[in-house]
């Protein structure tokens, strides 16, 4: 099991003696794995804990060197800065993290909507080419967006769609519904088909079935995959940055973004930003965690 | 209560495959008819156009005296046991029960005595309160039949109801249904893989090969004459010795030299091949009078009766049923001779019975 543990760590010549798993048996084994942890959490967690710190810092202690870890003033400020503008009222910012709740989920919605349907009728219905409907649906994610990306801005400029928040809930749309084709036909198929058939002979139609039995028995998975296809659009870069431009459409991603790059860097500002704008998403995985463990049946079916 | 008529029945899905070739049934009111055959041999897609589940390509299903082909299932007044029970998980056992009967919008009064009804017949009476995940397998069958009793359909539809359950329980169900239909009366199909389910319960039976009916018959009409090779070979553990036999001086021979009583009408000028129960032959000392030499390739003691395997003619497979008390070693030099009627004989090229 932990063999690999034992042997990452191990020196050649040592092994001859006795079996590696013998060697760090208990608490020897224990200390290291605990400090190797250890290692690993703050080289991963250094950054975030770096970006707290700054968030909470005064601009003098922000950029003082040698950098202060401990014993500098804590201060909400740049929060503040992140919702309301310097002369009052809502920041440029405030409004892209609006924006962004709006394109996230509307386009989850959308995905949701035409995406759970469909992978009901891709695990329930005989469909001509099925496998390759399917495989076509999932290439459509193959791509890189950085790649689709000058020609549908072409598109978009043909027909208006350029700096425009409907635009960019279209094409988040377009990258989640075969997302939530490919994992929804998964749970869709762990339901059986049986409750539905039963339904219609008690006097239901297909979708009334598929409705008032199926569907309760998805939710779980209909929650997990919209989580997922949330956290896509809310983090989603590439297409917010070539597709927008000004303050009112702009997501947060892009607006994040655009606080660096000027003569100065309110660094403060940003790591404040960024916080604001991680937090949901730390949320909804902790979310995800939950579902994605919840059976999708109620253990009604012996298989 | 109602017979039902399945005329020209033909199944093809959008992706092309073909799960009903043709099919006709006739299945009388009060019937308890099996459908038997491998899996993928169409028997579940034909009960389940009978439902209504599937829209058959072409032909007719008439329950009673109703045209149903463009009937949803609901209106076709029928109840169906999946294998999979299809309890609804969220609702306790007596809520199941009521189930279809709201749905129907029978009133209150009618619905209890209903459930009560097929509680007793069923005795789910313990079992009532509980949700479906609380039941054992079989419990979770019964309240399935229960659902299916509650509705007094004209026929029941039975899509392997038996498959999930252990061997001993499936035995007592099988008791349990076919005492339920006779008392009941009403037509009930049955759809089955397994020959023990269909020989037991069926009054008749249809086997089905790659979504054609094969046979039509009683379970001795369908064991003693199985309309072709494939029935042959289907029904029957250990199933028919098919050994290829000529006719010569009124006598069917195998080239070996066993000797067969011949059925009358043999045709002449065809390749023929006998079906030959593991029963209808004998081992036999060597040398033994009628008999011919084989030899022992290995016996399967079963208590009740010994299997033997014998080489015979070159070929390793031939059975023989015997009674315990004969007994042969493995390897040893025996007779083997024919003592049962006359064998079943098909034509070797059309695999159909010929006499």
């Amino acid at each position: 099991m932990a063999i690999s543990v034992d042997e990452a760590v191990s020196t050649g010549p040592a092994r001859d003696h006795t079996p590696p798993a013998r060697r760090f048996g208990g608490r020897g084994r224990a200390v290291l794995e605990v400090a190797l942890l250890a290692v690993l959490a703050v080289v991963m967690l250094f950054p975030v804990l770096w970006m707290i710190e700054t968030s909470i810092k005064e601009n003098r202690d922000v950029y003082a060197i040698p950098a202060k870890f401990f014993g500098f003033k804590v201060t909400l400020d740049h929060f503040k800065d992140v919702f309301v503008a310097s002369g009052g009222g809502r920041s440029a910012l405030s409004a892209a993290f609006l924006n962004s709740v709006v394109v996230a989920g509307v386009s989850t919605a959308l995905a949701t909507v035409l995406g759970v349907p469909a992978a009901w009728a891709y695990s329930r219905f005989s469909v001509k080419a099925k496998k390759d409907q399917l495989f076509f649906i999932l290439s459509t994610r193959f791509m890189p967006p950085v790649v689709v990306v000058i020609p549908i801005f072409l598109m978009y400029r043909q027909v208006g769609l350029i700096d425009n928040k409907l635009g960019l809930i279209l094409i988040y749309t377009a990258f989640n519904v075969p997302f939530t084709i490919w994992m929804m036909k998964g749970f869709v198929d762990e339901v059986p088909a049986e409750y539905e058939d039963a339904a219609m002979l008690d006097g239901y139609t297909r979708l009334q079935a598929f409705w008032r039995f199926t569907l309760p028995l998805l939710l779980p998975g209909i929650a997990a995959t919209a989580v997922f296809a949330l956290i896509f659009s809310w983090n989603e870069f590439v297409f917010a940055i070539f597709l927008t431009s000004s303050d009112s459409v702009r997501t947060a991603p892009p607006a994040i973004a655009g606080l660096i790059g000027g003569t100065t860097v309110d660094w403060g500002l940003v790591a404040a930003a960024s916080i604001v704008f991680a937090l949901p998403v730390l949320v909804f995985a902790y979310l995800v965690r939950k579902h994605l463990v919840a059976g999708v049946t109620l253990g009604a079916v012996r298989r | 209560m109602a017979g039902i008529e399945v005329t020209a029945l033909h199944k093809r899905y959008p992706d092309g495959t073909v799960a009903v070739e043709q099919v006709d049934l006739s299945i009388a009111d009060g019937e308890l008819f099996v459908m038997l055959g491998p899996s993928g041999c169409g028997k579940t897609t034909t009960l389940r156009a009978i439902a209504g589940l599937e829209r058959q390509t072409t032909g007719d299903i008439h329950i009673g005296e109703t045209l149903v082909n463009d009937l949803p299932p609901a209106e076709r007044d029928i109840a169906m046991v999946f294998q999979f029970y299809a309890l609804y998980p969220h609702l306790r056992t007596r809520d199941n029960l009521a189930f279809p009967l709201r749905a129907e919008g029978l009133p209150k009064a009618e619905v209890q005595e209903r459930v009560d009804e097929a509680a007793r017949l069923m005795r789910l009476g313990p079992l009532l309160d509980r949700r479906p995940h609380r039941l054992s397998g079989g419990e979770q069958q019964r309240v399935a039949l229960a659902r299916a009793l509650v509705r007094r359909p004209r026929a029941f539809l039975m899509d392997e109801p038996l498959t999930n359950l252990d061997a001993e329980l499936r035995a007592d169900m099988r008791t349990e249904i076919k005492h339920l239909q006779g008392e009941l009366g009403t037509t009930m199909v049955y759809v089955t893989h397994d020959q023990v389910e269909a020989m037991s319960l069926g009054h008749r039976i249809a086997i089905l090969n790659k979504g054609r009916v094969e046979q039509i018959g009683t379970p001795l009409e369908v064991y003693d004459r199985p309309a072709s090779l494939f029935c042959a070979a289907f029904i029957g553990s250990p199933p028919m010795n098919l050994i290829e036999v000529e006719v010569a001086d009124g006598k069917l021979r195998a080239q070996s030299g066993l000797v067969l009583t011949p059925p009358p009408n043999l045709p002449r000028d065809r390749r023929l091949v006998a079906g030959v129960r593991p029963e209808a032959l004998e081992v036999t000392e060597p040398g033994a009078e009628g008999s011919v030499p084989a030899r022992v390739v290995s016996a399967e003691w079963l208590g009740d009766e010994i299997i033997y395997v014998v080489d015979h003619d070159g070929r390793r497979d031939v059975r023989v049923r015997m009674p315990p008390t004969v007994r042969f070693a493995a390897d040893a030099p025996v007779g083997l001779r024919h003592s049962g009627g006359p064998p079943p004989v098909y034509d070797v090229s059309t695999e159909e019975l010929v006499a």
